[in-house]
């Protein structure tokens, strides 16, 4: 779609103007405006660039301090655009900034969409472990155990061209090292910056063997801007040439002698990832995806319904703090958001000693959080029952349990199954909020595989197209479910 | 202990009942007997706690003083449903309850309304409950709606089940807490007739109503309520009508009923 956008805007530009081309090239606009604007993620992004911790709204970071000496360079203001880092490219794509500045490295995939300046970071892998496990020492050491890392870095690829080792997706290195200093993963292998920032003054960890692995990072530029391109690359190297970079480096303790070869970019040869050239590839991953999704959504559910009934009986028929502890727990759970509360079951329980793993965890969290719905839908549906059915029921020597299981309830249904359907379904899309705590269902295969390839709108169309298989039939169902109950 | 296959015999003992809601007291002090086979026609000006009378008999609500005894067994104040669910059910068995607005279970059709009491609360065979269902909903003139859902009857219909529904347990007496009061008057026939029929077996019957029809062809004793359940009047009819020697169940309405449905059930096949 950018290029039927670009090619009008051409033609227009060619009319109005008798421009040749570039009418879109960004360096126009930074000299217009004397503002650069640079796409990176802030939210856990140190060392790279993050909030400063006695100035939230100051950016600090190696890469916000380089970011501010290029734009000096250019005599014009550096502003930064924080997006999701999986999105950076498209964004960049979609002219939300001018320039991604963020830890990118150079594959093939990116470089159908977009242009890379000159590298501006030689970085590596560290495996990271426990203080005093002695058993890593090498990356060979890593097969057969479980190890974190993030989705589409140089790391993750490194381990799946290995195929012995265990991957275990993050979305940030903080949920890595926690979880590590837990025993959930056995070792951490990510870029050498945040190992060295994170991992380094922990002191319950340890950085152990030489960095594995080289790469680089360079800033992506569309490709509709070859100026500003130009402009970038003459930046850098003033900077690597002045030695200014390296003052930034050693200040974040990044600086090492393999830094040195950064004068000399034409030699360094970028690592190459290769994807899959159709998007078809991807679709048996996808598929994968949606049966974890089916599981925990299924399980979730049974778990809110069994619960829910619980709590609904409590509130209707305890004494009385039984129904206070269950309208606590029905107001606490809808007051608060599930994303959090599946932030504490699995990465704040172990602060208290409890581990959980994540798949689990992501049961748990859906499950308990769904049953306080659940429970308000099965309580109307059983107050909607008129009470006569009740006394009619006991009446003919029905104890209390007796009434609610054959009387009352199977009335109830016809109430209780429109909404509940709802919830299902509900339930199935929020499933996907268990990516943060390292399940991999189909929306985190679907970020995967986006990210690999960059194909966000073919993969999102299947991924939606799934998730709309799995939920219809439940609607159909549902339909079908209430015809049946209508009465004569 | 009394003997309750004796028509003499005491059957219902209310001793000093009171109920109340709230500070409110709904029945006061109220006694009273009533031997076996008897019927009885509760009156009265509405909301004066008739309804909450019959309701205290089976304990569908409890009471705050005095006691009812039903054959051997007592009831007492501040008794628990669940505690004391074998007095409680003792007491529901040999009572069955017709309620005003029918209260039939919507979801389960006209048969299972009449067999879940027998299979769920005596634990009773499929079968043997069907076997006696069927012979109920064939007096009531109902045997070709066994299937039917209670949605698709019409209220006169829907409360003769109730009937047989409260019968499927061979209660000895049936307490009716405004049994016509929501029919149109044809349907009020119907219901008459069939408890009509049913007195003749000598069931004891308590009935809460203001229908003439059922004071002319077979209340024996009529008792009036003032407030809060105070007896203001009694009276016994001469004529009791399970005692006439020329039964209506011959040439009676009940066959016709029964032919009636048929013809109408084939009308609708065709």
């Amino acid at each position: 779609m950018s290029r039927i956008k670009l090619s009008l805007i051409t033609i227009a530009g060619l009319g109005l103007f008798g421009l040749p081309s570039h009418a879109n090239e960004a360096w126009n606009r930074v000299i217009q405006t004397g503002e650069l604007r640079w796409g990176a993620d802030s939210a856990g992004g140190a060392p790279y660039v993050f909030p400063d911790e006695r100035d939230p709204s100051k950016m600090i970071g190696f890469e916000a301090e380089l970011m501010n000496a290029i734009a000096a360079k250019l005599d014009v203001k550096a502003k930064l655009v924080d997006v999701a880092w999986d999105q950076l490219v498209p964004a960049l794509m979609r002219d939300n900034f001018d320039m991604a500045f963020n830890g990118l490295e150079i594959t093939e995939t990116r470089l159908r969409e977009i242009a890379f300046t000159d590298p501006y970071y030689i970085f590596s892998e560290q495996i990271t472990v426990r203080k005093g496990d002695g058993r890593f020492h090498k990356f060979k050491d890593l097969r057969g155990h479980r190890v974190g890392t993030m989705s589409a870095s140089l790391a993750r690829l490194l381990m799946e061209q290995d195929g012995k080792i265990e991957i275990v997706d993050y979305p940030g290195p903080v949920e890595i090292y926690k979880d590590l200093e837990v025993g959930r993963i056995d070792a951490a292998f990510i870029d050498v910056p945040m190992a060295v920032f994170y991992a380094g003054p922990n002191p319950k960890l340890e950085n152990v063997s030489e960095p594995v692995g080289e790469s680089v990072y360079a800033a992506g530029i569309r490709k509709d801007s070859p100026l500003l391109l130009l402009k970038i690359n003459e930046a850098i190297k003033e900077l690597v040439q002045s030695g200014e970079i390296k003052k930034i480096y050693q200040k974040w303790n990044l600086w090492d002698k393999r830094q040195e070869k950064l004068k000399n970019p034409e030699k360094l040869e970028s690592l190459k990832h290769s994807a899959p050239i159709s998007v078809w590839q991807y679709f048996p991953f996808l598929l994968k995806g949606a049966g974890v999704t089916i599981l925990i959504s299924s399980l979730s559910m049974a778990l809110a319904m069994i619960l829910g009934f619980a709590l609904c009986a409590a509130k209707l028929y305890g004494h009385r703090p039984l129904r206070f502890l269950a309208n606590a727990y029905i107001e606490l759970i809808r007051g608060t958001p599930l994303l959090i509360q599946l932030y504490l079951i699995y990465y704040g329980l172990p602060n208290i000693g409890i581990e959980i793993n994540a798949f689990a965890a992501a049961v748990m969290g859906i499950g308990l959080n769904y049953a306080a719905y659940e429970a308000e839908i099965y309580r109307a549906g059983l107050l909607a029952v008129p009470k006569g059915q009740d006394e009619a029921a006991r009446s003919i020597g029905m104890t209390g349990r007796q009434s609610l299981f054959h009387i009352v309830l199977p009335q109830a249904f016809r109430t209780i199954i429109p909404p509940s359907t709802n919830d299902f379904i509900a339930l199935f899309k929020d499933s996907s909020l268990v990516s943060i705590i390292t399940v991999v269902e189909l929306t985190k295969m679907y970020s995967q595989a986006a990210t690999a390839s960059l194909r966000f709108l073919e993969l999102g169309l299947m991924t939606a197209a799934l998730y709309f298989a799995m939920s219809y039939p439940l609607a159909v169902w549902s339909r079908h479910l209430e015809r049946k109950r209508q009465y004569a | 202990m009394l003997n309750q296959r004796v028509s003499s015999a005491k059957f219902i003992e209310i001793k000093n009942l009171s109920k109340r809601f709230n500070s409110n007291w709904i029945i006061k002090n109220l006694s009273l007997t009533i031997n076996e086979g008897e019927i009885v026609v509760v009156q009265g000006p509405s909301g004066i706690g008739k309804s909450t009378l019959l309701r205290c008999l089976t304990y569908l609500t409890p009471f705050e003083k005095g006691y009812i005894r039903v054959g051997s067994l007592q009831l007492e104040a501040g008794m628990d449903d669940r505690k004391h669910h074998g007095t409680i059910l003792g007491v529901r068995q040999q009572l069955g309850f017709v309620f005003q607005s029918f209260n039939l279970f919507p979801h389960l059709s006209v048969i299972d309304n009449l067999t879940i009491g027998p299979i769920k609360v005596l634990g009773q065979t499929r079968e043997r409950a069907r076997k006696r269902a069927m012979a109920l909903l064939r007096r009531i003139g109902l045997k070709h709606k066994a299937d039917e859902y209670p949605m698709a009857l019409s209220g006169g219909q829907q409360q003769r089940v109730a009937i047989g529904r409260a019968l499927a347990l061979r209660p000895k007496g049936i307490l009716f807490d405004e049994p016509t009061s929501n029919l149109d008057p044809v349907m009020k026939g119907e219901i008459v007739d069939v408890m009509e029929d049913f007195a003749q077996d000598g069931l004891t019957m308590i009935i809460v109503t203001h229908e003439p029809a059922v004071i002319e062809r077979m209340a024996a004793r009529i008792v009036e309520f003032g407030p809060h359940c105070s007896i203001v009047s009694e009276r016994i009819l001469p004529k009791l009508l399970f005692n006439t020697p020329e039964s209506p169940k011959e040439n009676g309405i009940l066959p016709e009923l029964d032919r009636a449905a048929m013809a109408q059930a084939e009308t609708a096949k065709a």
